[in-house]
């Protein structure tokens, strides 16, 4: 077995900061599992640096219209727990680009916390995000967690307090994972992002000390993502790949389209 | 048996919790101080109370079932007469709880969530006693079922937003009134309407329903000269009735508490709400409990001729006093829960809600083992109006 966390100290240790490091969530078995691994593959080649592979739910409460639409598309052709891990599987067989899991507890629980920690470690993964999981609630993963090196990765929103930011960092393990707007995933309008985030990213610096910074929500072009991102060490985009690749599939070349948007993403306008 | 569940953390045993994203925590946390704060209030408890009393029309009665005990010839019957409530049914007890506690924080836009439309009007008949501007998500589903209350809701100045996403009822109007309120958390209060979601939510919504169990103490004491009941029966969806009345005798072990949930066309089929029956434990909308879903974890649709018990899980607290055993939960059919609005309608002259009628089905099976000098009570939760497009679809005259 790799020694998994090292994925992603080593992403952040090669970090320099002449560039922010990005990182795609994509939603596992969308459009669908083979294009799954496909994609995953291309965004090592077009610039990505970490991937979060998201593990659809039926009821994901904390999530926009785009990543509902993505999950139950996923769902409906039939994803599980056991594609989802093979995906990563896949994966590996070619690249050691960083994977964290990333989605609500309920379908982990289900499949047992126990198999899952060791099953997601086995299949090369490299740490997990559960958003509906705050550190109150970290006891019901945690353990089987650490026993197979898994990382998990907490996150602060806007409203967190500089004491429980303290806290929370504290517990993370890879980066945290910084929350830019209250509300749910899914693309916004620049401003929107803009307004409210500044006082927020001066609060992580002060607090967020002992991990990387990773800046999410509302990220959809390589400018946002250069402004909201300055003081961080990188960004998360989701929602706006996702509808990307809607806008896209299954036309002709659908996959390059969606490879020159992760390049602009990344590099700014070719 | 001392009881003073739930834990500091929300906990019922294994059950209960906050399983909700980072942005809700200090929201919960604000809620829960703000709740503490306010239950010890004595000023709030006599607000709470007045409004209970002049405008819910509390304390419902007990009624002596007479006709109803003659039927089985066993034990003596009374019913608990939630449906004598203002709006017809208990869900009135919280929406006004709640909406004192919104006033107390300075929260001026109250959202809420509901499925057969019976929590929604409660909700907007308490916002237009307020004055406070509210909006409803219901699913579209629900809304063509439900059309009658979403009248009542518009013509209390209550938007209701359709939610078209996942099945269309209630659990995702649950889905998206979250949505709401993680985007909305500064302004926004959101009134749940049963026992369940993150805590404080459950604690709080039983402890705002108790007044049906401690009213039903007084009251036996006040016609029996004893306070304690032989047998307690509610129906339960996500469960607040039944809490209501179960709480305050919990403690009481000679009282034997029967909970009963919607088996739809049976617990057997793909097509029930019997969550305790065959659910496993899982996390649904912020708390750990029994719930139905596949063996992937994805949440299954459920089924309920009962709109108010069609809901894939159950509150936390249901899952600790069902696992410790505390509380006995059947699954009713629809079909019984048929026979039992018609049996409390011609022996009471009482239509009960259909789901209040599942409560009363259990009767057939419960009666015949009790014994003359015992009392039975049963939850009447809420009255049957709202439901008689749905029974006349299914009894023959």
């Amino acid at each position: 077995m790799v020694q998994t966390e090292k994925r992603i100290t080593q992403l952040f240790e090669r970090h320099d900061g002449s560039e922010k490091i990005m990182s795609l969530f994509l939603t596992a078995g969308y459009p669908d599992p083979e294009a799954t691994v496909d994609l995953i593959l291309g965004f090592e080649e077009n610039g990505v640096d970490l991937v979060e592979l998201g593990m659809p739910f039926s009821d994901p409460l904390a999530d926009g219209p785009t990543i509902q639409y993505s999950s139950n598309v996923a769902i409906e052709q039939g994803i599980t727990m056991k594609k989802i891990l093979n995906i990563v599987e896949q994966v590996r067989e070619k690249s050691d680009i960083p994977i964290i899991l990333m989605g609500y507890i309920n379908p982990v629980l289900r499949y047992g916390a126990e198999r899952f920690c060791h099953d997601a470690a086995e299949a090369g993964v490299d740490g997990l995000i559960i958003p509906d999981i705050p550190i109150e609630e970290s006891g019901i993963l945690k353990g089987e967690a650490d026993k197979n090196e898994l990382p998990i990765i907490y996150l602060v929103a806007p409203n967190t307090s500089d004491e429980r930011m303290r806290k929370i960092d504290e517990q993370s393990q890879g980066f945290v994972y910084c929350v830019s707007v209250t509300g749910v995933t899914g693309a916004r309008e620049g401003d929107e992002v803009a307004r409210s985030v500044q006082r927020f990213i001066s609060r992580v610096k002060q607090n967020v000390t002992k991990n990387p910074k990773m800046v999410g929500f509302g990220i959809k072009s390589h400018e946002d993502a250069q402004r909201i991102a300055a003081d961080m060490d990188g960004f998360i985009v989701g929602s706006a790949l996702i509808d990307t690749i809607r806008d896209n599939y299954p036309e002709e070349g659908w996959k390059d389209e969606v490879f020159a948007f992760v390049r602009r993403l990344k590099y700014g306008k070719e | 048996m001392k009881y003073d569940l739930p834990t500091k953390e929300g906990y019922y045993g294994d059950f209960g919790g906050k399983f909700v994203p980072e942005i809700l925590i200090p929201v919960l946390e604000e809620l829960e101080a703000a709740y503490e704060n306010a239950w010890q209030d004595e000023n709030f408890q006599q607000e709470y109370r007045q409004l209970l009393n002049e405008y819910v029309g509390r304390p419902t009665k007990l009624t002596y079932a007479n006709r109803l005990t003659d039927h089985y010839g066993k034990a003596k019957i009374y019913l608990k007469r939630e449906d004598l409530c203002h709006t017809g049914a208990h869900k009135i007890n919280n929406a006004i709880g709640q909406i004192l506690l919104a006033q107390r924080m300075g929260k001026d836009r109250i959202i809420a969530e509901t499925g057969a439309g019976q929590h929604g009007v409660a909700t907007a008949t308490a916002c237009a006693k307020f004055g406070v501007d509210c909006i409803v998500y219901m699913g579209a589903e629900d809304m063509e079922r439900q059309k009658l209350n979403v009248e009542r809701m518009r013509l209390l100045g209550t938007e209701v937003r359709p939610v078209t996403s996942g099945s269309q009822t209630l659990k995702d109007a649950t889905n998206e009134a979250i949505r709401d309120w993680v985007t909305n958390v500064e302004d926004t209060f959101y009134i749940i309407g049963s026992v369940v979601g993150p805590h404080p939510y459950p604690k709080m919504v039983r402890n705002f329903h108790r007044v049906i169990g401690d009213e039903t103490r007084r009251q036996l004491a006040e016609d029996e000269g004893r306070e304690s009941p032989d047998h307690l029966l509610a129906c339960v969806g996500g469960g607040s009735n039944a809490i209501g009345i179960f709480y305050p005798f919990i403690e009481d072990e000679s009282v034997q508490m029967y909970g009963l949930e919607a088996a739809g066309l049976g617990a057997d089929t793909d097509q029930t709400a019997a969550t305790l029956t065959i659910g496993q434990p899982g996390v649904l909308h912020g708390s750990m409990s029994y719930l139905l879903h596949n063996s992937e974890g994805q949440i299954q649709l459920a089924h309920s001729i009962s709109a108010g018990l069609d809901y894939p899980g159950i509150g936390p607290e249901h899952s600790y006093l069902h696992k410790t055993n505390r509380v006995h939960y059947k699954a009713i059919t629809d079909d019984q829960a048929m026979e039992g609005v018609k049996l409390l309608s011609e022996t009471e002259g009482i239509i009960p809600a259909l789901e209040t009628a599942h409560a009363i089905a259990y009767l057939d099976e419960l009666m015949p083992t009790t014994s003359k000098d015992e009392i039975v009570v049963l939850n009447c939760s809420g009255r049957g109006d709202k439901d008689m497009g749905t029974i006349s679809k299914h009894i023959d005259h």
